[in-house]
């Protein structure tokens, strides 16, 4: 016997011979196990990071082998660490070059809301800059932590509906930042 | 201990500039003199050129805020002669609406970034300094937060807020 785990199958309809589901989920199925985090990483959170990334945690069970250090071919923009005002803009950069559908995820207390850096050069949360999915608490968090986000990120990529970024509200939310 | 004593050395400084400059204290065996601001630059000029002192190496150059005060911003001026091993501590007392200094870095290039340094913290103007800007802080600031009368808290964080501990 193979140890070697395969994801399930959506939920569908099955009979002799074949098995049908809806586009939705079978696009959500294929994104959600090979999504390419693009590691934006600043302070000690892009430490648990490397653990994470690291043979022992191993965040390629997940799909998420591959790094993308290009904000071109990343689905994921994984915010570890202080952004400070000064580097706001660059994140906003890095997440306008990324191509839809994509996610971020703010790992750890600085990326969610300024953490101990209550002060005039903080930003309090990249969610001030850039929409955010998914926020991983700790200072730093754990690889299991960081883990189960990511898993966060995997349920809404996968019950994500096929229109929903041209849906008005997902329009009105990046307007909201200033994303047009 | 240095080569020159610190009474050597405020004797030399005072034969030169007689009645402009007035010693704070030594802490720790640190001279530390005021002076104003007409005077600065002759006084670095001086500890920097003068054969017997050589305080070459500009070590920093920082500002202080004393709101209590009736000159309020002081700029500080940390010098260090590598020869004589004598290090030597010069403030500079300005009026909160009017603070303007010649810029140093006349005498030391090292100077440029000190100053920006202290411009953009503290709003301290140094009269012809060839490129006076923020340096660590965004540009489109609009306080100088070392200031007290600006928070050091940032006013968009919302996690603090009183209503979330029932008070």
């Amino acid at each position: 016997m193979s140890d070697i785990q395969i994801v399930g199958a959506p939920a569908g309809v099955e009979g002799a011979g074949f098995f049908a589901t809806s586009l939705d989920k079978a696009v959500g199925l294929a994104r959600a196990n090979s999504l390419w985090p693009l590691p934006f990483a600043t302070s000690c959170c892009g430490i648990e990071f490397m653990a994470t990334m690291a043979s022992h945690y191993d965040l390629s069970r997940f799909g998420a082998e591959r790094l993308s250090f290009s904000p071109r071919q990343a689905d994921l923009l994984m915010v570890m660490g202080t952004i400070a005002k000064k580097m706001g803009p660059v994140l906003r950069q890095v997440y306008l070059q990324m191509a839809e559908p994509r996610w971020v995820m703010a790992v750890g207390a600085c990326a969610s809301s300024g953490g101990i850096f209550d002060t005039y050069s903080v930003l309090q949360g990249i969610d001030e800059v850039i929409p955010v999915d998914v926020y991983v608490p700790g200072c730093p968090p754990r690889p299991e932590a960081i883990i189960d986000g990511f898993m966060g990120i995997q349920e809404l990529v996968k019950t994500e509906t096929l229109r929903r970024r041209n849906e008005p509200q997902y329009q009105q939310l990046l307007a909201s930042y200033g994303i047009q | 201990m240095g080569k020159i004593t610190n009474e050597e050395l405020l004797k030399s400084l005072n034969s030169k500039f007689e009645g402009a400059i007035t010693v704070v204290g030594e802490p720790f065996g640190l001279l530390t003199l005021e002076t104003g601001r007409e005077h600065i630059i002759a006084v670095l000029s001086f500890l920097k050129t003068d054969p017997a002192l050589q305080f070459i190496y500009l070590t920093d150059i920082t500002a202080i805020h004393y709101p209590e005060q009736e000159k309020q911003i002081g700029v500080i001026y940390h010098l260090h002669s590598l020869v004589n091993n004598v290090r030597v501590r010069i403030k500079v007392f300005l009026a909160d609406n009017d603070v303007h200094i010649p810029t140093a870095s006349t005498v030391w290039d090292g100077a440029n970034w000190m100053e920006r340094e202290t411009y953009d913290f503290f709003g301290v103007i140094f009269d012809g300094h060839p490129d006076l800007r923020r340096i660590l802080n965004v540009d489109d600031m609009t306080a100088f937060p070392m200031r007290k009368e600006f928070p050091l808290e940032d006013p968009n964080r919302v996690d603090k807020k009183d209503y979330f501990f029932g008070r």
